[in-house]
């Protein structure tokens, strides 16, 4: 060791870390990403099947989503596309050739995609179950993600999943609670007209009102998380969301087709 | 006499001179993660692995070490051992690494990991560092366990998700103290364990900067 | 546009205060807020390095590291390459060497500046803020504009935490404090109720 403050020993050492280091993380990275993108995929599978009702405890997931089809929806139009080389929601909400800046933005989320994903789960002789659609919106502190779930007559709520978020632990945090989440199931979204008629109440819902059918219980303590679960179902089932989608499906339903 | 060492240099970081509560080292992601055990425990594991290895690798290198880049060339080792346990972490245990989400990668400003790194490894043999870095790692699990069993505890009435004490909600008789699930409970916790601390081991108590001297000054009306 | 990025400023500062919403920085948080001017001091250098290295790395980021972000090299096998997982490291690397630069710099050419920052630019790389900030970027998917504001915000708004915090240890030695709370004790519980107080700033709409 002749001197370790050369400049020839600076570069072999940075030069030495640098290689040694750059080829552990790389094979780690490398070797593990199957892994990872496997817990992924299964992830947001799992969430799609709580949402919809099927998931019980220990079940194979992989194999239960084979009985839901996933379908690309042209938001503006509301009909179903193909295009090609797929569609994945995180990168094309990125892309400003998949995405634009919305102007009036009640749900927070700053930019919309032109496409969005939509679930059909099928009983085994083929006809429709759930429509499941992936909603998010701003809460307090970040934007919450979950799956809403409708019956087929595209009005009543069948379950809901929020899979992300960072709401307060205990207050806007409940709205992971399950028991919270029931609180969802059989209320009616859309009315007659296909608007949409949805409310989260402050505190609990009182009794006896006449809308009790289209107003949720509130979370106590989190008003704004509850404002921001409120505005997500506004916006993502409103006329810049699901909208046009469900009443083109409601239309062909009126007409007796098998959807 | 080496072995005496080894051992005192693995427990004493614990208590005599533990790195969160004297040294004020490494609080940041103490605060952040200990909402749950699980996650605290998770992080535990992660901070342990990491200190441990750092310390070993950084002195098994510090005789080649140019002392102009030091700092840099710590910080890559350390940050390589951070991103294969995130990776480990996302391959493994997806669920827990979603809810940690940012603070693994911020296990590499953690100051107790480049704090010893730089205290002590760059002047031992690497077998006792790795000891002095697995024992400065429990003394922060010990800090961070404890915060993090008070505030699943008390603040959603369970233990790794076993509920413990039955809450008001589902027909028990705790109401669960939703301050605990804030961060800044955390704050409280570990002021509350520095005081405990510190009334039984009172050499650890801090001298006041000055003395506040009695009023000699008479009253310019006598 | 002025307005999203003056909203996206006072949320930095305010809402997402990276001392006291996401305790972010604490070790030096802590440590070096016994007296006002050298927090100042502190808080200035905070300021400097995240309004340089956020905006840094969102070039990075977006010309290096991202999916598809080698396209402009023109080699067709660089395309889908995804170096996302190098990202932490070139982020530290960054942060180390703009820090080292930056206290060269001062020290040739603004040497009034160094005596005073100096002796705080090294504590800096290892300030969580410093890389929090950074990984906050990645994850909100901010633009290079948007990441100047971030960065310059967040260095406010934790310059703003650390002055604060000085200010009331100032005050402190005046009241008595139970023995085994002196010092770094009392300074969690500031800390605590501080952080009580700026969480009241949550949600607020801009």
């Amino acid at each position: 060791m002749k001197d370790k403050n050369s400049v020839g020993n600076v570069l072999r050492v940075a030069t030495g870390v640098c290689l040694v280091c750059a080829v552990i993380v790389s094979t780690a990275a490398v070797t593990l990403r199957p892994f990872q993108e496997e817990n992924r995929a299964t992830f947001r599978q799992l969430n799609v099947l709580q949402a919809a009702g099927l998931h019980e405890p220990g079940m194979d997931v992989a194999l239960a989503f084979e009985r839901i089809e996933r379908r690309i929806v042209d938001f503006d139009s509301g009909e179903y596309v193909d295009p090609p080389g797929g569609f994945d929601p995180v990168r094309a909400v990125r892309d400003p050739a998949q995405s634009n800046a919305l102007s009036g933005d009640p749900a927070g989320i700053g930019r919309r995609t032109h496409y969005g994903e939509v679930f059909l789960a099928r009983a085994e002789d083929g006809t429709l179950e759930r429509v499941i659609l992936p909603v998010h919106a701003y809460g307090l502190w970040s934007t919450m993600y979950a799956f809403l779930a409708l019956e087929p007559d595209l009005r009543t709520v069948s379950g809901i999943s929020f899979f992300e978020h960072g709401e307060t632990p205990g207050l806007g945090g409940e709205i992971e609670n399950p028991r919270w989440q029931e609180n969802w199931v059989g209320k009616q979204v859309r009315d007659e007209d296909g608007n949409v008629r949805f409310r989260v109440d402050r505190g609990r819902t009182p009794e006896g009102v006449a809308d009790a059918d289209h107003r949720i219980d509130g979370l106590s303590g989190a008003t704004i998380t509850s404002r921001g679960v409120e505005n997500m179902v506004q916006f993502w089932l409103g006329e810049q969301g699901y909208g046009p989608y469900l009443a083109r499906m409601e239309r062909r339903l009126e007409i007796g087709e098998v959807l | 006499m080496a072995q005496l060492k080894a051992r005192e240099v693995l427990f004493a970081p614990i208590f005599a001179n533990n790195p969160i509560a004297l040294q004020i080292l490494g609080i940041c992601s103490a605060l952040a993660i200990t909402t749950k055990l699980s996650t605290t425990i998770t992080m535990c594991a992660a901070v342990i692995f990491v200190l441990t290895f750092s310390n070993y690798f950084v002195s098994l290198i510090r005789n080649m070490i140019p002392s102009n880049i030091r700092i840099i060339v710590q910080m890559t080792i350390i940050t390589a051992l951070v991103i294969v346990v995130d990776q480990f972490l996302q391959a493994f245990a997806f669920q827990l690494s979603r809810e940690l989400s940012v603070f693994v990668g911020l296990i590499i400003t953690n100051c107790i990991v480049l704090g010893r790194a730089e205290a002590f490894a760059m002047q031992n043999p690497p077998l006792i560092s790795a000891i002095d870095g697995l024992g400065n790692a429990l003394g922060y699990s010990v800090v961070l366990l404890a915060v993090g069993f008070s505030r699943e505890l008390f603040g959603s009435g369970s233990v790794l998700g076993a509920q413990i004490l039955p809450l008001v909600a589902e027909g028990g008789w705790y109401q669960p103290n939703g301050l605990m699930l804030l961060p800044p409970s955390a704050f409280f916790l570990i002021g509350g364990f520095i005081w405990i601390l510190r009334s039984y081991r009172t050499e650890q108590v801090e001298k006041e900067p000055f003395e506040i001297g009695p009023n000699t000054r008479t009253s310019p009306a006598f | 546009m002025f307005e999203h990025y003056l909203s996206l400023f006072i949320r930095a500062v305010f809402v997402e205060n990276m001392a006291l919403a996401f305790f972010l920085g604490m070790c030096t948080f802590l440590a070096i807020s016994k007296r006002v001017e050298t927090a100042l001091g502190l808080g200035i250098a905070v300021i400097v390095v995240l309004t340089l290295t956020v905006p840094v790395n969102n070039f990075i980021l977006h010309n290096f590291l991202d999916e598809g972000a080698l396209a402009w090299t023109g080699i067709a096998a660089l395309q889908e390459v995804d170096l996302r997982f190098l990202g932490l490291m070139c982020y530290i690397g960054l942060i180390a060497a703009i820090v080292q630069i930056l206290e060269m710099f001062l020290d040739r050419y603004v040497p009034a500046l160094y005596n005073a920052l100096g002796i705080f630019l090294p504590l800096i790389t290892v300030n969580c803020a410093i890389l929090g900030a950074s990984l906050f970027m990645v994850e909100r998917n901010y633009q290079f504009g948007e990441s100047v504001v971030f960065g310059f915000g967040a260095g406010f708004g934790w310059a703003l935490a650390i002055v604060l915090l000085a200010a009331i240890r100032e005050k402190l030695k005046y009241s008595d404090v139970p023995e085994g709370l002196r010092g770094l004790g009392i300074v969690f519980i500031i800390t605590g109720l501080m952080s009580l107080g700026f969480m009241s700033f949550a949600g607020v709409q801009l």
